[in-house]
């Protein structure tokens, strides 16, 4: 009774959703007050009952109810209960029920933080998101129905995927979707734009903290799946370059061309189509990636449960909200004229090679994750296109993006001088230079070129960086207090670019310098390996609740010092039958040692695989670093000055009355 | 007016180009094989390097055979599938053990079950190319006289069992 609640549900959001995302739209066109004031309380209404059905969901994992086809599918009576809380993600199914209910966070986030808002572009932003909500509705009703029950009742459940067992990713997958579906706010912004055609550009300052906010997320998401992939999948890789992982990284290149576009647009009312041209396209880019993970288009490690019925349907849905909104743009963005002058050299065209190149990096993503389609499609037999082609040719794309990176930050605006542009960054880029080349050839033996060519990239950005913190401050009198009143998103602009010269740092040690070996050892055994010593202590089984494992144990010690102890397991998951090996990791900011447990060889010996993997928390530790710089950056003045404004007002309302 | 189209011109490039791949399996490699006589071999077994096995032994019955290698992560995950139906059906599987080495191949079998009537250890993989095997696992179904007449890539799963292979099974088995 209590999953065909949870269903029901789900038809009354759909009710919703279709009143959301009607009245309110007729009313802003033609100015009824009654039709628009609908678009708050439905949109509301629309999120309690998506939240009831999730909530049922959620029950019916927690109480194990079988009855439930997708319970019985991912879950099981041993499976610990968070597991099971986070089963409901699992699948298919549960994901996109997670899906909907984040738009509709989304969505009552707006509701709630719009008051500044008109009413008519209120509406048609709420109503766009209704669209999108139905659309998704209809697909879980229609071919992906999470509460369907299955009879005879099974009794037990074929337990959650071994893979997914596991604390990143009970996170991972909420905080990825809040990343992708948070960009249908910048989305229905640029649509509502589109629609009512207004020509100035305060649209783009309402969509930024928006944008900004739904790019943390994706940053952070991309990071923990990246960080998940790494201890979990046990062979020390960070980035596969898998249609999934893809699929999250395409809006995310996207994501960011937008929010460096969004501030040209904001402050220099330049780039207005383009910017609304990216808004489209990084929400195009998310519902891209859930059409290529879930219609089984093209084969992935991720393996989801596919179907192609479900992927005409995300590709009907993905013809009528991008074919749609692209036809309203090139009806209404020739109107769109651009206001703001710039001449050659002015931070303006970095900003738009900055666009350019994202977007190029973009589609180079998106050339190689589909080129298995067009070869097949030109009837020229099967193809996969593996790690290299993508090492191969983002490499080029980022080096120049980190170059003009420098000399973005360290443009003004509209106009600046060549002659005064060198002056300024000669010693800078010298000192880039030398300090990167001294590190590069002082630290490493091996792969000496790419290793500099890496470090000076990460010290360009840094330098250049800091260096235009130094000229905001340089003629004032009282320094401290003028980098007091610096606006917090310039500390943020500042933070998230030294976040990536550490991503750059972490990523070209890493790939540069691991090493790993693959032995054979019995209890007992040492072995040496990048100057640690590996002493295979012991192996001795071990039950978790729903899987038995061999683990083993090993102590770590440099020069005779003791270092740590690690311990990989080999876990065979009863229920599946499948076997899982979970790392020995011993986490470092300069190094990890990571060890996994490979095959028994014979009764004493096991094969063991050990590897040394120099700066790999870099990768990570920068994408904290623009997280925490895009966080910044939504915390500026400006927006909290228009919420005490705004407060005033409402004083101000409350002593007339 | 023309640029403004541009985006929605390659969008729709794109959607047409996921409509056809919409109609494909990507899982689906074709093979010339199909419906041909299966290629010849003559090969030591795994358990007992001295005696071989050939393409003959195979023929009177409808036999699978699975290309498998110690090496392989998804073979492991495939193995289970493999023991369960051998204990549910009577089946003739023969195994093809790919550039394996003949310790790891037994060790493995040793303990994870052998769910083969005999294994071929076709250990520098020549058997393996005229059977155009393109990753392992992969499993031919041949009918009584020795011709392919399915091939599937990459691990079965029970479903794929279940739905195709069995039944496919079933059928030929009913044929003269």
């Amino acid at each position: 009774m209590i999953a065909e609640l949870g269903h029901f549900s789900l038809i009354l959001a759909l009710a919703m959703a279709i009143v959301q995302s009607t009245f309110p739209m007729i009313g802003a066109s033609n100015g009824n007050q009654t039709f628009m004031s609908l678009a708050r309380p439905t949109a509301r209404l629309q999120f309690f009952f998506v939240a009831i059905s999730f909530a049922i969901l959620v029950y019916s994992f927690l109480t194990n109810d079988f009855s439930v086809s997708y319970v019985a599918n991912n879950s099981n009576t041993l499976l610990p209960w968070y597991y099971r809380f986070s089963a409901v993600w699992g699948a298919h199914e549960g994901s996109l029920l997670l899906w909907v209910l984040i738009l509709n966070i989304w969505t009552i986030a707006v509701t709630f933080f719009s008051q500044r808002l008109p009413e008519y572009f209120l509406s048609r932003v709420i109503s766009t998101m209704g669209m999108i909500s139905i659309g998704f509705l209809l697909f879980m009703l229609f071919t992906s129905n999470p509460f369907d029950r299955i009879f005879p009742i099974p009794e037990n459940g074929a337990d959650l995927n071994p893979l997914l067992q596991d604390l990143g990713l009970i996170i991972h997958p909420p905080i990825l979707y809040m990343g992708y579906v948070g960009f249908s706010v910048a989305f229905s912004f640029a649509v509502a734009t589109l629609l009512g055609g207004n020509l100035d550009t305060t649209w783009a300052r309402w969509s930024r903290p928006w944008t900004l906010f739904a790019w943390i997320f994706l940053t952070l998401g991309i990071a923990l799946g990246s960080w998940w992939a790494y201890y979990e999948l046990g062979w020390g890789g960070w980035w596969f370059w898998d249609p999934v992982e893809n699929a999250s990284f395409m809006p995310w290149l996207i994501g960011t061309a937008l929010i460096h576009s969004l501030a040209a647009t904001d402050k220099r009312e330049i780039f207005k189509n383009w910017t609304i041209l990216l808004s489209i396209c990084a929400f195009a880019l998310s519902l891209l990636g859930t059409f290529l993970v879930r219609s089984g288009v093209l084969t992935s490690v991720h393996a989801f449960a596919t179907d192609p019925t479900r992927g005409v349907f995300i590709l009907a849905l993905l013809a009528v909200f991008i074919g749609g909104s692209l036809i309203l743009y090139a009806y209404r963005a020739p109107l769109m004229k651009t206001e703001g002058t710039f001449k050659l050299l002015s931070r303006e065209t970095f900003l738009l090679l900055n666009s350019i190149l994202f977007l190029v990096a973009m589609l180079t993503v998106l050339l190689g994750t589909i080129y298995p389609l067009i070869i097949e499609a030109l009837n020229l037999g099967k193809i996969s296109v593996g790690a290299p082609y993508f090492n191969a040719v983002f490499i080029p794309i980022m080096s120049p993006l980190v170059i003009f990176l420098g000399f973005g930050v360290l443009t003004r605006w509209k106009q600046d001088y060549f002659s005064q542009q060198l002056k300024r960054l000669r010693y800078l880029l010298a000192s880039a230079i030398f300090i990167g080349i001294a590190i590069g050839l002082m630290f490493f033996e091996n792969n000496q070129l790419k290793t500099c060519m890496g470090i000076v990239a990460a010290l360009w950005i840094v330098l250049t960086t800091f260096y235009s913190l130094y000229l905001r401050i340089k003629n004032k009198k009282n320094k401290l207090m003028s980098l007091m009143i610096i606006p917090y998103s310039y500390y943020g602009m500042l933070l998230a670019h030294v976040g990536f010269s550490i991503c750059i740092v972490g990523i070209t040690i890493t790939s540069n310098h691991s090493v790993d070996i693959h032995e054979r050892m019995a209890v007992g055994d040492t072995i040496e390996f990048s100057n640690y010593q590996f002493n295979l202590k012991n192996l001795r089984q071990v039950s978790g609740p729903n899987y038995e494992a061999t683990e083993a144990v090993v102590d770590v010690k440099k020069d005779g010092s003791f270092i740590t102890t690690l311990r990989s397991q080999k876990r065979i998951y009863t229920v599946r039958d499948m076997p899982m090996t979970e790392a020995g990791i011993d986490a470092g900011f300069t190094r990890d040692i990571y060890m996994s447990l490979g095959e028994p060889l014979d009764n004493e010996s096991w094969s063991v695989r050990l590897y040394h993997k120099p700066f790999v928390r870099w990768i990570w530790l920068g994408a904290i670093f623009m997280a925490f710089g895009g966080l910044l950056a939504t915390a500026d003045r400006r927006y909290r000055l228009e919420r005490q404004k705004r407060k005033t007002i409402l004083i101000n309302n409350e002593t007339i009355s | 007016m023309i640029r403004y189209l541009l985006p929605l011109t390659l969008f729709l490039g794109l959607t047409v180009l996921f409509i056809y791949g919409l109609q494909n399996d990507p899982r689906y490699i074709p093979s010339p094989l199909i419906n041909e006589p299966a290629p010849e071999f003559d090969l030591p077994t795994l358990h007992q390097p001295k005696s071989s096995i050939k393409l003959n032994d195979l023929k009177g019955s409808v036999s699978l055979i699975n290309v498998w290698a110690s090496w392989c992560a998804a073979c492991r995950i495939e193995h289970p599938i493999l023991n369960d139906a051998v204990e549910k059906y009577s089946l003739n599987l023969y195994g093809l053990n790919y550039k394996d080495n003949r310790s790891d191949a037994l060790v493995w079998l040793n303990a994870l079950g052998n769910p083969y009537v005999e294994s071929a250890f076709d250990e520098k993989g020549v058997i393996g190319i005229n059977y155009g095997v393109y990753g392992v696992p992969e499993t031919f179904v041949l009918d009584k006289k020795g011709i392919i007449r399915y091939k599937h890539v990459g691990p079965i799963d029970k479903k794929k069992f279940n739905d195709t292979i069995m039944p496919l099974v079933k059928k030929l088995e009913k044929e003269e």
